[in-house]
């Protein structure tokens, strides 16, 4: 099935697909991680036992899925040797520090401590465990941190130089790491993963209370999970407007895919909703646009001038239906977000928040948003790159490794055949933890054995 | 050969040091998986919980081996793992059946059988691919200006599938001295049976390996057989007979921790044999620590953080496992 393609896009293909896999898990790790803090917080300060029974059933969950993240991570660093070994030799020098950082400060205190969080609640001291939630939580912020910096440094390169030999070569730490779409980037994924963990906890809550199941547990998942949309989403709206008015600053080409913008619009741009964009003729079909308003959302005016792709070499374009419509799912859910933060909203203040079933069956719809808009938004920025690695230096093509075409397409249908069965499973697993409700006296990740809790005792 | 305490070289240490605490502590987490067959359900739940709570720690040691050689020495990173695609990308696949049991097996207890299966196969191939990468290296890498220059199957010969059976042995060393450690009962009599022979394979496997490696090219020999330096590397093999000794000593009086802190010495004995064998080359024969060097700009910056990081990363590593120390027992932790 695969004559067809050469070894890059068969390289391209494999990344794409295991990126996008592993991305789920820690896209909810992130915040599940916070949230876990949290609610162990409110169990040691009010001592109410719902906050305890909550904890005990996401730390089930969460096992699951920091388990899946961390194998389909260890996927990841060794990618870019295996396939991409003339991009490593090349920025290794720049962006290999930053992974090494996120191991040497993320990895590990995740790593260390989850083992305490998970199995560690009868054997340390309550405040002791609640540190060692934290340092997970602390992790996995800290490792969204240094990946973004490496990847943000991919789209907006600062700080370095080139050395007669090929390689980029660093000149300046602090320019490489707050490179300039660093910081939007970080604050857009960061939101990102606590809107995708409050959409699926919300979720589960909605499906608890629609199936009759209003145990406090339920309720107050549910209250904690629309409470913290209420609170995100709209924030989320204002940050991924500043983050695309930063990429237009640095990388037009890709707002002008974003926006179908093929061509340029001297005084001022009309926003397209929907159309099907044509690379060959240069033209969005079937177009329904509102004038002038892309200028007045990206330039603060009506008659604002705006390039489009008719000012970028050809080959330098992105696959710009991609990028157009995988933007258009990222925002329309991200409305539809803000729809169900106003809702629950109306809902908290009518005190109807765990009896208005409408409003349930737009959370339970809405619970795997979250993973289908971070996809859709990672999908937009690095499509939006292509042609690039490293934008507009760094060519993909100048980029893999020179492998056979046979090589990757063996590995890539392993990839596929593997993670569609063990993931699967997973999210299978995953689901059936959440089918059952929170109930008081929740069973926890128990003592590992008599035997160890002998040896505890005594200590 | 110049020893000059350059970065390039304090760098390869880091990095063998990483790669050392990978193979001795997911070496004993992976040698579990390989005896898992060999185990009674109590006794299976048993050794899963000796290694629950720190398989993921120890995991990480790998992340930092690679990530640490790409960031060191990029050019070798590229080339190494495109050169050895195929055992790195089996690897990668068997450490996912790995590390998802440990969850999966407690999940659904209607297919555990399958996801044993899957443990143990997922720890098979991947210590397998690991031996066969490390063969694979020390045969020697095809390079063309900087990147690999060879074919997708040029890793497999009877030398580098030989490395992988050797590992096999020697993790299932480390997996049944570990639960002579970790357990009581039943396990710990079935892992004291088992342990003389595995580390009568794993013994003859090092021999193997190292009666083979002088012969792939004439460099080796010269680093192992020339006067004067084998009054030094001579060293290497008469501690290993010292500690084969004091392991099957250990063995016959029932010692608890020495057998396995024996397997790590012997663990210890071979990485210096091969640092032996390699030093300076990360390609032997091709690429040298100082070809592949990241800029002293990227090996001073990273150089601050292990400073800082790695003595806490062992410290609070070590307080993970004192948190769990001693007897594991068999009940399920779900």
């Amino acid at each position: 099935m695969f004559e067809s393609f050469d070894a890059t896009v068969l390289a391209r293909l494999q990344f794409a697909f295991t990126v996008s896999f592993h991305f789920i898990f820690p896209s909810f790790t992130i915040g599940l991680a916070s949230y876990l803090a949290v609610l162990e917080f409110l169990s040691l300060w009010t001592g109410r036992a719902v906050y305890l029974d909550l904890y005990k059933y996401w730390l089930k969950i969460f096992a699951l899925v920091f388990g899946m993240g961390v194998v389909s991570g260890i996927v990841m660093s060794y990618q870019f040797g295996t396939n991409w070994s003339v991009f490593s030799d090349k920025v290794g020098s720049v962006i290999g520090p930053l992974m090494a950082y996120e191991v040497l400060t993320a990895f590990f205190l995740e790593a260390g401590f989850l083992g305490v969080m998970l199995f560690g609640m009868n054997r340390v001291g309550k405040t002791l465990h609640f540190a060692a939630t934290l340092a997970v939580a602390v992790g996995t912020f800290i490792s969204a941190f240094w990946i973004l910096a490496a990847n943000s440094w991919m789209h907006t390169p600062a700080g370095h130089a080139l050395a007669p030999n090929g390689q980029f070569v660093p000149v300046d730490w602090l320019a490489i790491v707050f490179n300039p779409s660093f910081p939007y980037r970080l604050v857009h994924t960061v939101l990102a993963a606590y809107l995708t963990t409050a959409l699926v906890v919300g979720g589960v809550g909605a499906w608890h209370l629609l199936g009759g199941r209003k145990t406090d547990g339920a309720k107050v998942m549910f209250s904690m999970a629309m409470g913290m949309i209420t609170v995100v989403a709209p924030i989320q709206i204002l940050a991924g407007d500043q983050h695309g008015l930063n990429t237009l600053e640095h990388q037009p080409a890709k707002v002008m895919a974003m926006e179908g913008h093929f061509q340029s619009h001297p005084d001022g741009a009309p926003l397209v909703l929907f159309g099907w964009p044509d690379m060959k003729s240069g033209k969005v079909l079937y177009d329904i646009s509102i004038p002038k308003a892309s200028s007045l959302i990206l330039k603060h005016s009506f008659d604002a001038p705006l390039k489009g792709l008719d000012t970028v070499a050809r080959s330098d374009w992105p696959p710009v239906p991609i990028v157009f419509w995988s933007f258009r799912i990222m925002v329309g859910l991200g409305m539809a977000m803000l729809l169900l933060a106003a809702w629950s909203l109306l809902a908290r203040v009518r005190r109807q928040l765990y009896d208005w079933t409408w409003l349930h069956r737009l959370a339970l719809v809405m619970g795997p948003a979250g993973f289908v808009a971070v996809i859709a938004g990672w999908v937009t920025t690095e499509v939006g790159r292509q042609p690039f690695t490293v934008y507009g230096l760094l060519r993909t093509v100048d980029s893999v490794s020179p492998l056979q075409a046979p090589a990757v397409a063996s590995s890539l249908l392993a990839f596929i055949a593997v993670y569609f069965i063990v993931f699967g499973a997973g999210i299978g697993y995953i689901l059936k933890l959440m089918a059952h409700a929170p109930n008081r006296g929740e069973p926890a990740p128990k003592p590992l054995s008599p035997a160890a809790g002998r040896a505890a005792g005594k200590a | 050969m110049p020893i000059a305490f350059d970065l390039p070289t304090v760098w390869a240490f880091i990095i063998a040091f990483a790669i050392f605490a990978y193979v001795v502590m997911d070496g004993f987490d992976l040698g579990i998986g390989i005896l898992f067959p060999t185990l009674k359900e109590n006794e299976r739940a048993n050794a899963m919980n000796s290694i629950a709570p720190v398989w993921d720690g120890n995991e990480t040691w790998l992340v930092l081996g690679g990530g640490g050689l790409m960031a060191a020495f990029p050019m070798a990173y590229g080339v190494v793992l495109s050169a050895l695609y195929t055992p790195i990308i089996a690897m990668l696949l068997a450490l996912i059946f790995r590390g998802v049991a440990f969850e999966f097996r407690w999940r659904d207890t209607g297919h555990r059988k399958y996801w044993d299966a899957a443990f143990t196969l997922g720890s098979v191939v991947a210590t397998l691919a690991q031996g066969i990468t490390l063969g694979g290296l020390l045969q020697g890498i095809v390079v063309h200006g900087r990147s690999y220059g060879g074919g997708w199957w040029d890793w497999l010969s009877p030398f580098s599938l030989l490395v992988g059976v050797a590992l096999l042995c020697g993790y299932a060393l480390l997996g049944a001295t570990w639960l002579i450690m970790k357990s009581e009962g039943s396990l710990q009599v079935h892992c004291r049976r088992l342990a003389p022979w595995l580390g009568i394979a794993t013994l003859s496997g090092m021999a193997a390996v190292s009666a083979a490696t002088p012969f792939l090219s004439n460099a080796y020999y010269q680093r192992w057989f020339a006067w004067p330096q084998i009054l030094f590397t001579a060293q290497v093999p008469l501690l290993v007979a010292i500690a084969s000794v004091v392991f099957f000593v250990s063995l016959r009086r029932k010692a608890t921790y020495l057998p396995f802190l024996v397997a790590l010495g012997l663990f210890a004995l071979g990485l210096i044999g091969l640092g032996i064998s390699l030093y300076p080359y990360v390609v032997p024969r091709a690429i040298t620590i100082w070809d592949a060097a990241a800029p002293t700009a990227s090996l001073k910056f990273m150089l601050v953080g292990a400073a800082v990081m790695v003595p806490i990363i062992l410290a609070y590593t070590g307080y993970a496992y004192w948190v769990f120390r001693g007897k594991t027992g068999s009940e399920g932790y779900h």
